[in-house]
């Protein structure tokens, strides 16, 4: 083997890979935070009495859990200008990773809401609680509990699902990477170093998840 | 616009083929590493324990695409001539390997500790253990996560488009710039997927609830 490494050339452009970096956490917030208004009215819709409300919300589910990523995302990016409606890639990009983001919280949040048992509600309204506190210390922390551990997984697996919107040229960390690697030629250098920026991203995540967990989580169950 | 027909078809088909072929060459592939990777994950070693942990952690903790990039490029590294098929093929084994291990690790501690003991009281060595007492059960409780995992590489495999590989998504992608019907296209597209995947969702879940049924 007698190619030398040049990271060097690479870390030359740590300002480009910084903003990526932002560009890629700020996709992501604003996609967990689509994500989650989409979990949550679908959670509303799929839960109520009525069919009509149901249905849409469970094939909205099934389609979009058993397709890949890159297809929604190419077939929002192509579907939203025929509607009329011109946004840029960024704008796209969070609306693609919002529905899909959304159509997984739909289903952990609904495990959560149902795994509220019946009898804590009543054994609530029992002691005196008010409606209020019935909702927030029964049903609502307790669910959300429950929810917690799959619904911040899934959030990270959204962050690292922000890379593949660099298919429709949307900028973030991936896309910076892409731009560096034309100009420098330094392939696996640039790959492989972003994949570590990824990898500080996505365990600084998982540790702040965890403290808020520990911050508001921490009581017995037993 | 160019009509969508028979050639169309068929070259999306052929995408299939490789769509299909990559995700169970990944699927046997990062099996056969990830029951290694399980098993030195739950062993007696604590550095065996350490190095798996990472392994699995630096794969969970990254995307799939930039997994796709540093090994393509990688090999090539290594001066080894290979085609874009064997690199992806890389690295989906290697992506799988840390998924399933992971997975099977938790289904091994899930097989309750008395099976241990018992097994060990009969005199029963590791591999015996493992392989006649332990595995086979946590085979059972794995199953439904194994399944699920299947439908993410399947669903994975897409990337490949972008490294440049013809599967599924590259073949829309190429059709699409030839008719100019993105939508009808990525709508065929997404529909092959969800025919491919459906099932095995519908399997895994069905599953998964079977089993709590029977474990109340």
């Amino acid at each position: 083997m007698t190619y030398t490494f040049d990271f060097g050339a690479v870390l030359d452009r740590a300002p480009e890979l910084l903003w990526g970096s932002l560009a890629t956490l700020g996709l992501a917030l604003a996609g967990m935070l689509l994500a989650l208004v989409i979990g949550i009215l679908g959670v509303v819709a799929r839960t109520s009495k009525s069919e009509i409300a149901r249905t849409p919300v469970i094939v909205f589910v099934e389609v979009v859990r058993n397709t890949p990523f890159l297809v929604q995302i190419f077939f929002i990016y192509f579907a939203l200008p025929l509607m009329g409606i011109r946004l840029n890639p960024t704008v796209t990009a969070i609306i693609a990773l919002g529905i899909n983001g959304g159509a997984y919280a739909i289903e952990i949040i609904r495990g959560g809401v149902e795994s509220v048992s019946r009898g804590q509600i009543e054994a609530g309204f029992a002691l005196g609680l008010h409606k209020a506190d019935v909702f927030r210390l029964i049903v609502l922390k307790p669910a959300l509990r429950a929810i917690y551990p799959s619904l911040t997984s899934q959030f990270i697996m959204l962050t690292l699902t922000t890379s593949v919107c660099t298919s429709i040229a949307a900028y973030e960390l991936t896309s910076a990477a892409q731009r560096i690697e034309s100009d420098t030629f330094r392939s696996f250098e640039v790959y492989f170093t972003v994949t570590a920026i990824y990898l500080v991203i996505s365990t600084l995540m998982m540790g702040l998840f965890a403290l808020i967990s520990r911050h508001y989580f921490n009581y017995p169950t037993r | 616009m160019g009509p969508i027909g028979e050639n169309e078809i068929f070259f999306l088909m052929q995408g299939l083929k490789w769509t299909l072929l990559l995700a169970i060459v990944g699927f046997i592939g990062g099996g056969m590493f990830g029951i290694l990777i399980a098993l030195l994950r739950t062993s007696k070693t604590k550095a065996a324990r350490r190095i798996t942990a990472g392994y699995i952690g630096a794969f969970q903790g990254t995307p799939l695409l930039m997994q796709l990039f540093v090994v393509y490029y990688g090999v090539a590294l290594l001066g080894i001539e290979v085609n874009a098929w064997i690199a992806v093929a890389i690295a989906f084994t290697l992506h799988a390997s840390a998924f399933l291990g992971e997975i099977w690790r938790g289904s091994i501690e899930a097989v309750p500790k008395g099976q241990t003991e018992a097994a060990n009281a009969l005199g029963l060595h590791y591999v015996s253990r493992m392989k006649d007492v332990i595995l086979p059960q946590a085979l059972k409780i794995s199953m439904p996560a194994t399944i699920g995992f299947l439908v993410q590489l399947i669903k994975g495999t897409s990337l490949a488009a972008i490294v440049g590989f013809i599967e599924l998504t590259r073949a829309g992608q190429i059709i699409s710039n030839q008719t100019y019907r993105p939508l009808l296209v990525f709508g065929i597209v997404g529909a092959i997927y969800f025919i491919v995947c459906w099932p095995l969702s519908h399997a895994g879940s069905g599953l998964e609830k079977r089993m709590a049924k029977a474990a109340r």
